[in-house]
């Protein structure tokens, strides 16, 4: 198998490399630079580096460049389509590839009943833990080589947060690598088997997630 | 009663006309947001484009086809030359750079075809058919039914294609371009279908109107009003609100004084800036957002 790895310096000096079917945390305080960090990979924000997918540099990154590329980036604000229904917006996740797979349609409403009862509703009118699910729906449809994501958890209820972990933990499992930013250090430790604490722009400490999460740094931060 | 039927059968057609050009407006829009303002003389070059093809011999339906593609790809083609360019600009400067190119077309159709009003025959005939004691004129029947076939059509591809998913999609840039849509790309498509869609209310339209450069000016006001009825962002309400407006504006014109005339693009004004200001959701979509 060959190693496909990303690998980035910007904000003051971030270099990561997330390796095939990694799944790595980026923890840190709000501002330390996690979101920055997702932005410059998939180049929604200009850096001085440079990132490299399966060993090819990637000039021009745009963000959908890199979707078609397999880098699906979630946004913070999810990337729902608000105005389309559950099912487009399921479907457009997979517009990167050929054809809508209906086995994968099928994998996500068996992961989350709850798209299915809402498949024909506009995606507006769901909840926020529904949209997240959706939004997570779309990364399986979607098949990445490697996700993005951007403080799932934020805003939701301690059962959807556990429910959504999960769906994380199936996303990689089927291959996909994840890289995920995140404020709270135990939830995110638990389940990435690296992690990378940024302060103020740098990567303050960085290894294996069991290292980690013994680290000082952690406990001082505002949010953890 | 039978004066009544013929009105609604003669406000559908010109329902039918507004509706495909309101429809061609509402597709800028969303893959866009910018409003065209050509979108009526880009018709009323297509409408001329066929009355050419005509002219050398052609005979209607394949001058038709013809024009439609034709302007598809002037579409594509103005997208890519005028408006691509400006996408990282603020919206208005792309809506005045439409306005620009509404007076050049007209312009243009003034120079290569001269102002006069030409008669325009078109596929159907001024007879009428008789069902059930009215007496339906032909030319009403088939502008309805050409025209509500290209919105049933548009519709189609919306709703069960994968390039009609992404033209949904394009309504939210910033998540299209999350899902890996090339953004710009099926604005230009959504071009080239709003220029075809125009070019068929350009082409049903002529043989009533008659073929000027003129010709489509008002009827891109009613267009406005259509779209406005339904909500700016939906194709659906774009071709009801174009059939609602134009037996509406038929039946006023009927029965009261003027309002057939001289006071029939004042009336749609009102509907226009009435919509608006009291239902800019459009008189069905209760809480359609607006365009990211």
């Amino acid at each position: 198998m060959h190693v496909r790895y990303g690998e980035i310096r910007a904000l003051r000096g971030v270099t990561l490399s997330v390796e095939l079917g990694d799944f790595v945390a980026i923890l840190g305080a709000n501002g330390a630079g996690k979101t920055t960090t997702l932005r410059a990979i998939s180049g929604l924000v200009k850096t001085t580096g440079e990132v490299f997918l399966e060993g090819s540099k990637l000039f021009r990154r745009t963000p959908d460049g890199m979707a078609r590329l397999g880098v699906a980036h979630v946004p913070e604000g999810r990337g729902t389509f608000t105005t389309l229904s559950v099912l487009d917006n399921l479907r457009l996740g997979a517009w990167t590839r050929r054809g809508t797979s209906t086995r994968d349609l099928a994998h996500v409403f068996e992961l989350f009943p709850l798209l299915y009862e809402r498949r024909e509703r506009r995606a507006g009118t769901l909840s926020g833990g529904e949209q997240q699910m959706l939004a997570i729906g779309r990364v399986l449809m979607a098949k990445p080589i490697l996700a993005l994501l951007d403080e799932p958890s934020r805003g939701l209820e301690p059962v959807v947060v556990h429910e959504l972990f999960e769906a994380l933990r199936r996303i990689n499992e089927g291959g996909t690598a994840i890289v995920l930013a995140e404020h709270k250090p135990a939830l995110a430790l638990g389940a990435a088997r690296r992690a990378f604490v940024l302060e103020n722009g740098r990567v303050a400490v960085g290894g294996d997630a069991a290292d980690v999460r013994g680290h000082e740094l952690l406990r001082v931060g505002p949010e953890s | 009663m039978t004066a009544l039927v013929q009105h609604v059968a003669s406000g559908v057609a010109s329902g039918g006309i507004y509706g495909s050009l309101a429809l061609a407006i509402v597709l800028i829009y969303r893959a866009t947001g910018v409003i065209n303002l050509a979108q009526g003389e880009l018709a009323t070059l297509s409408a001329f484009g066929c009355w050419t093809l005509v002219d050398h011999g052609w005979a209607f339906w394949p001058a038709f086809g013809a024009t439609l593609a034709l302007s598809f790809g002037g579409g594509v083609a103005l997208h890519a030359l005028l408006l691509q360019p400006l996408r990282n600009s603020p919206l208005l400067r792309s809506v005045l750079v439409t306005a620009g190119l509404a007076l050049a077309v007209n312009g243009l159709d003034t120079w290569i075809w001269g102002g006069a009003s030409r008669s325009f025959h078109g596929p159907f005939s001024a007879s009428a058919v008789t069902a059930g004691g009215v007496a339906l004129s032909k030319q009403d029947l088939g502008v309805a039914g050409v025209s509500l076939a290209a919105a049933l059509v548009t519709g189609l591809l919306l709703v069960r294609t994968k390039l009609g998913l992404g033209l949904r999609a394009v309504v939210s840039p910033v998540e299209a371009r999350f899902a890996g849509v090339r953004v710009g790309a099926l604005a230009a498509v959504g071009w080239g279908l709003a220029a075809a869609l125009g070019a068929v209310a350009g082409m049903l339209a002529a043989p009533s109107l008659q073929l000027d450069p003129n010709m489509m000016q008002r009827v891109l006001l009613y267009a406005f009003a259509a779209a406005a009825l339904g909500g700016l962002l939906s194709p659906v309400g774009a071709v009801v609100g174009g059939i609602v407006l134009g037996v509406f504006l038929d039946l006023a014109g009927a029965y009261v004084h003027r309002i057939g005339g001289e006071l029939r693009p004042a009336t749609a004004l009102a509907v226009l800036a009435g919509v608006l200001l009291l239902r800019p959701n459009g008189l069905l979509g209760g809480t359609a957002p607006e365009r990211a």
